[in-house]
């Protein structure tokens, strides 16, 4: 047997014996998220007993490096991974910016302190990050952000606004790009991490079109922000008036994430389970309607081999550096659009607002949740422009 | 098994890449002998160049005298046929009717095998009998007669069919023309009698044959594989033609792609080129996103033809059906975004646009695919 081969069946036996049944249903609820912090609880024992047995192991996140709570896992054996947790459905023990974006930055960016201190932090989800990036006035164009850090010796004072914060009211830390020069547009932001629970940062949840509220604005009036939390462990990932580049870095991983590459519900087909859920209610497909499913199906299971394809290619540096933007144009697009279909399949049951049969509304809520795909994290038409930009290299853009 | 070539993929892609559009290119090829009005459509020079490349017998085993290659390998020279719209036997020769042979025995092996290797032979596939791509019915018959066959029947455009040395015919032995079972495969050499052809011209400028077996005499070894069980036989030479032929349309999409984009930064209008303009950027930003996808589509079916596994077949449709819709937004955009010229013929991008609509058409186009998937999902 290749060493692979003995990886995928110790994998096998370890996620038998540690990931509990109930571990292994799709997610339903938020709450079925575990998505760890200060403040957080678990649904149930299953939900704790997963996540426990994942920190041990290094599971919650299997890339890094031991020494930062991960696995230490190669790329090969992370696929390995990655294909035997999908095998039985598992849930992910741990949810996380943290996982997704901040440590991707601290792990190219950050002195080896920051990275033994905040990504271990992060690994045994003991805090709970959120993104400060878009600001009212700066959303596509985010570089034009105005939230100012004003030196004052040993600190920063922050003054300014952020928004479409995910998460902020329950999260613990915030990494936040500040405008730390006001002569230099590129290279005067700083990618700060500072406490929410820090003097004058507040947050006030916004109410979307779905009525539910993941997103916040967060205010920061006169925030100290202190320039160290220890020995080389500075409050900023790269230097000051550098963090562009970090944040440029974190993007590309942000967009990798919205696009649904690594597999999982976004490149499934859903034909055959529309045909069924229609079967419950006593309808029928419409053979127009099917004639769509099926097309959807076929770019659906298509995106599923590129995302595989990307993933192979990212992993050794096969990958064009700008192609993450275009996952995310093609994985966010064809989402709206699975979502668009799952309404039409539904029907008038699949308008329900608030009625238990959909769990409060579900497929509406879903459907509309979706519509910012193609928004946050850049939006489609950015994507295109950096498509044109970087790789298709077409002149003036 | 990682989706990114391996060294030896790669170097073959490099070789496969220059070779095609050194020989293969459209001035040479294409155009050449579109203007000579070539009753073949390709050239015989070129493909016994390709033989000695070592492609013509790349997928026939090792112990038949070949490379023993995969299906991954084969989509790469299929690529490059498509990128320089080269005319050749290559797909129906050396994807279909290998795939078959390899169910057939020896003696149909070495009676044919040889020749392909050497690119001194060319084969053909006859299975449709009407307009469109319907392999569910056949019509034609092989009823015993003595010790063998004897084959009544018509075939519709058998592609290559009248150049061709052998021509795998899809018939009935039993049954009726809807049931699956009942089918043989038989390998027909050209010289059979009470065998006609009728070729047609293409809009591509390739050749298909009308076919008339009015009581054509076939021995018992013609047979490939069972009697009454070919329809395995059948499935598994459409399931590698249909991977081959998507490998030829995403060749096909990104020639035109490639044609299009480079078009797009040297054409001045308003004073500006014309890829300055933000209308046109996120069409080939679109286009491009397209055609990378469909390019991983028929990858992970190639893949998974060589690994055998199950889901090649759902796969192989995937790839077909998304494959022939981009290749069609490549073509289109390519033309429109031309303009003017895009319509002449002394440009090539319209060549594009022709050869994609007969390749997407040949063993299923989009439509017939995506039905496949949903049936093979189960709705």
């Amino acid at each position: 047997m290749s060493d692979l081969e003995t990886f995928r069946s110790e994998t096998r036996s370890w996620l038998e014996a540690n990931c509990p049944a109930e571990m292994r249903e799709p997610v339903r609820d938020e709450d079925d998220i575990y998505w760890g912090g200060r403040r957080a609880t678990f649904k149930n024992d299953a939900q704790k007993a997963w996540f426990e047995a994942c920190v041990e192991k290094g599971y919650t996140v299997p890339a890094w490096p031991k020494e930062y709570g991960g696995a230490g896992l190669s790329a090969a054996e992370a696929k390995v991974l990655r294909q035997e947790i999908g095998r039985i459905n598992a849930r992910p023990p741990l949810s996380s910016f943290g996982i997704w974006m901040l440590g991707p930055a601290l792990l190219k960016f950050g002195t080896e302190a920051q990275k033994k201190r905040f990504l271990g932090e992060v690994a045994r989800g003991e805090i709970r990050w959120c993104q400060g990036y878009s600001e009212p006035g700066s959303g596509s164009d985010l570089v034009s952000l105005q939230t100012y850090g004003e030196d004052a010796g040993d600190h920063f004072v922050v003054n300014g606004q952020k928004v479409w914060t995910s998460y902020a009211d329950q999260a613990d830390w915030i990494f936040c790009l500040v405008r730390t020069d006001k002569t230099n547009k590129y290279q005067g932001i700083t990618f700060m991490l500072f406490d929410m629970e820090t003097e004058g940062c507040t947050t006030k949840p916004i109410k979307l079109i779905s009525g539910n509220s993941p997103f916040c604005e967060t205010f920061f009036d006169n925030v100290k922000v202190p320039k160290s939390y220890g020995e080389d462990i500075p409050a900023q990932v790269g230097e000051i008036n550098r963090g562009w580049d970090v944040a440029k870095y974190l993007l590309g991983h942000e967009r990798e994430m919205i696009s649904g590459a690594d597999g999982g519900d976004r490149t499934s087909a859903i034909g055959s389970a529309m045909k069924r859920a229609a079967a419950k209610t006593g309808d029928e497909i419409d053979p127009v309607l099917r004639a769509e499913l099926a097309m959807f199906d076929v770019d659906a299971l298509a995106y599923g081999a590129m995302g595989e394809k990307f993933l192979d290619e990212i992993k050794v540096g096969k990958a064009h550096p700008a192609q993450p933007n275009m996952m995310k144009y093609a994985g966010t697009e064809l989402n709206k659009r699975r979502h668009e279909l799952m309404m039409s399949v539904g029907g008038s049951r699949s308008l329900e607002w608030e009625s238990e049969g959909t769990g409060g509304g579900k497929p509406s809520r879903n459907w509309l949740r979706t519509k910012a795909n193609s928004i946050e994290g850049g939006t489609s038409e950015v994507m295109l422009n950096v498509i044109s930009k970087r790789i298709l290299e077409l002149p003036g853009s | 098994m990682p989706l990114y070539h391996d060294d030896d993929q790669t170097m073959l892609a490099d070789t496969a890449s220059s070779f095609m559009a050194e020989e293969g290119s459209i001035a040479k090829q294409l155009r050449h002998w579109r203007d000579r009005d070539c009753k073949d459509g390709f050239g015989h020079a070129l493909w016994k160049q390709m033989a000695e490349m070592g492609f013509s017998g790349m997928l026939v085993d090792e112990a038949d005298g070949g490379l023993g290659m995969g299906h991954v390998e084969a989509g790469i020279v299929l690529e490059e046929i498509g990128r320089n719209l080269t005319p050749s036997p290559f797909l129906t020769s050396s994807v279909l009717a290998t795939t078959a042979l390899k169910h057939g025995s020896s003696d149909l092996k070495s009676r044919y095998l040889p020749g392909l290797i050497e690119g001194e032979s060319v084969f053909a596939v006859a299975v449709d009998e009407t307009a469109k791509h319907r392999p569910g019915r056949i019509g034609a018959k092989a009823e015993k007669s003595g010790n063998g066959f004897r084959l009544t029947g018509t075939k519709s455009f058998v592609i290559q069919g009248a150049s061709a040395d052998m021509i795998v015919v899809a018939a009935r032995t039993s049954g009726s023309d809807e049931d699956a079972d009942g089918i043989t495969l038989f390998a027909v050499p050209k010289d059979a009698a009470n065998m006609s052809h009728d070729p047609v011209r293409l809009v591509d400028s390739s050749v298909a044959s009308h076919m008339t077996f009015d009581g054509v005499e076939l021995d018992g070894g013609a047979v490939i594989g069972e009697v009454d069980g070919g329809r395995e036989v059948l499935n598994a030479m459409l399931t590698a033609g249909r991977i081959g032929a998507a490998a030829e349309g995403v060749g096909v999409a990104r020639g035109a792609m490639d044609l299009t984009i480079d078009y797009l930064k040297q054409r001045k209008q308003f004073g500006t080129l014309i890829g300055e303009f933000q209308a046109l950027q996120h069409r080939a930003s679109h286009l491009y996103s397209e055609v990378e996808i469909a390019r991983a589509a028929v990858f992970k079916a190639q893949q998974l033809l060589d690994a055998g596994a199950d889901s090649a077949e759902l796969m192989s449709s995937v790839a077909k059906a998304k494959v022939a819709r981009t290749a069609r937004l490549a073509v289109q955009e390519g033309v429109q975004m031309h303009g003017g010229i895009g319509m002449t013929d002394e440009y090539d991008i319209g060549l594009y646009m022709k050869r994609d609509r007969a390749l997407s058409e040949f063993l299923g186009d989009a439509y017939f695919h995506a039905n496949r998937v949903a049936e093979l999902s189960g709705y």
